[in-house]
């Protein structure tokens, strides 16, 4: 018997080795090839009740707390909201009217107009993630349609895109990690670029201007809609500071996200319209 | 005396019942998965902002824990699919927690014998060092992936790991040596 002990217990050196071996080869085809999503997607399902149950806590507590909200307060808030909703609800017609303007004079044109995006509410998943990174976990997954690659955005911007799906929970990737990156434009000129994230926070950099582009403080960054993956138009940042270095051919350029990265507790995920080529005749017709 | 060294680590040798021994067995399991499950869930519970860089790397305490109580039953298999979950969780490179754990795990067998031996104090240190050493394998994968932000704060969870592991310690060395002595 303590034979058998004294030999089982020595340093496990075939397992570490085969440990190693076999996690390497997992993380390189993790990292170069989408072979494992579908196998990730099912496993986590299985860790959802994990998940669901670390996220039980701060539910009972904003419960608790609504619980105790007194009816005045409730009351205001109704009252705020209906005026808030009058006064969208007349930005809406004036918006209405643009946008038929709109597809007429595309119409015009032959340019292809774009249909209105489709938008699904999430609520996010109280759920610490890959700790360093940018990442949140929200309730809506496959089952609600959600893909890869989807543009997520909160009331006031783009707050990111979808990496990772199982049937009933997705990983939203923020703009602010440091693997992200959204084609832009300036909205005051139309100068196309590229924005990264940094990993800090609330920070996001634009490595790629020179000096002589044009380009100043509190310029607003909407999405291009180059490379097809975020809808074009939506805002992203704004320019918080722009340093210029002789000594380098770029300018470092500071922006701030518009979304409310770290306070927003639903998201909205966007499918984007397809685009349509509106015929001109039934156009003119109206 | 053998009956208050916990399930599984004097391991009684006469096993005259087998039955019994089963049963031991069985209930060592159950101690095990269910440990392991509580530090799974308290890995992702979601903390403060401000203490959310101080959480203590739970998974690779239980681990280490197993490791050096129960080392037969427990080493780099439990830590590689440990980590595996951890990465699953977290939605990280699949394999990048299980590299870490396995490492944890099989450094713990290896050294188990002389850090049992060691006061508390002494064991905190041993553990703070494997934790660091699992997050500098975790830092080296995300900055080939290119997924890293340096900041000395990463380094933290090494420091409340050993500030923990005294009083983990003392919690599980009790659950087991109950699990054991009914």
């Amino acid at each position: 018997m303590s034979h058998a002990r004294a030999a089982q217990v020595s340093p496990p050196i075939a397992r570490i080795l085969f440990a190693i071996a076999l996690s390497i080869p997992l993380m390189v085809i993790d990292q170069r090839s989408h072979y494992l999503r579908d196998i990730r997607s099912i496993l986590s399902t299985v860790i959802y009740p994990i998940q669901y149950v670390a996220s039980v806590p701060q539910k009972v507590g904003t419960g608790v707390g609504e619980f105790f909200t007194s009816r005045q307060v409730y009351q205001l808030e109704n009252e705020r909201l209906r005026r808030k909703v009058l006064k969208l609800k007349a930005a809406q017609q004036k918006h209405n009217a643009l946008l038929a303007e709109n597809t007429r004079l595309r119409a015009l044109f032959k340019a292809a107009a774009k249909v209105a995006d489709k938008a699904l509410i999430a609520e996010l998943i109280e759920v610490n993630l890959e700790p360093f990174t940018q990442k949140l976990l929200v309730d809506k997954g496959s089952r609600d349609g959600v893909f890869v690659g989807q543009a997520v955005i909160d009331a006031n911007g783009i707050m990111g895109q979808i990496t990772g799906i199982s049937p009933s929970t997705s990983t939203i990737t923020l703009l602010t990690d440091p693997g992200h990156a959204i084609p832009v434009q300036v909205q005051r000129n139309g100068l196309r670029t590229v924005l990264f994230g940094t990993g800090a926070t609330n920070e996001l950099s634009l490595p790629h201007l020179t000096a002589t582009s044009d380009i100043i403080n509190g310029d607003v960054l909407v999405t291009s809609g180059m490379a097809g993956r975020f809808p074009a138009g939506y805002p992203v940042a704004r320019v918080e500071s722009i340093t210029s270095d002789a000594n380098e051919s770029f300018l470092e350029i500071v922006a701030l996200p518009v979304a409310r990265l770290n306070h927003s507790k639903e998201v909205l995920l966007i499918w984007p319209g397809s685009e349509v080529v509106v015929p001109v005749k039934r156009a003119e017709k109206k | 005396m053998a009956r208050l060294r916990g399930c599984g680590s004097g391991e009684t040798g006469r096993e005259e019942m087998i039955g019994l021994g089963q049963q031991r067995k069985d209930r060592c399991r159950v101690v095990i998965a269910t440990s392991f499950l509580l530090a799974l869930i308290l890995d992702v519970v979601p903390l403060p902002h401000w203490a959310e860089p101080f959480r203590p790397e739970w998974v690779s305490l239980v681990l280490i824990y197993w490791c050096m109580a129960m080392p037969q039953t427990v080493n780099v298999g439990y830590g590689w699919l440990m980590g595996l979950i951890v990465d699953l969780m977290q939605g990280s490179l699949l394999g990048q927690n299980a590299l870490a754990k396995s490492v944890i795990a099989f450094l713990a067998v290896a050294f188990h014998l002389r850090v049992r031996m060691f006061p508390l104090w002494q064991q905190s240190i041993f553990v703070a060092i494997l934790v660091l050493i699992g997050q500098a394998i975790t830092i080296w994968v995300k900055g080939l992936t290119g997924g890293l932000y340096p900041t000395w704060v990463q380094w933290m969870p090494g420091l409340s790991s050993m500030v923990l592991w005294p009083w983990l310690f003392v919690v599980l060395r009790d659950v087991r040596r109950l699990s054991r002595a009914k």
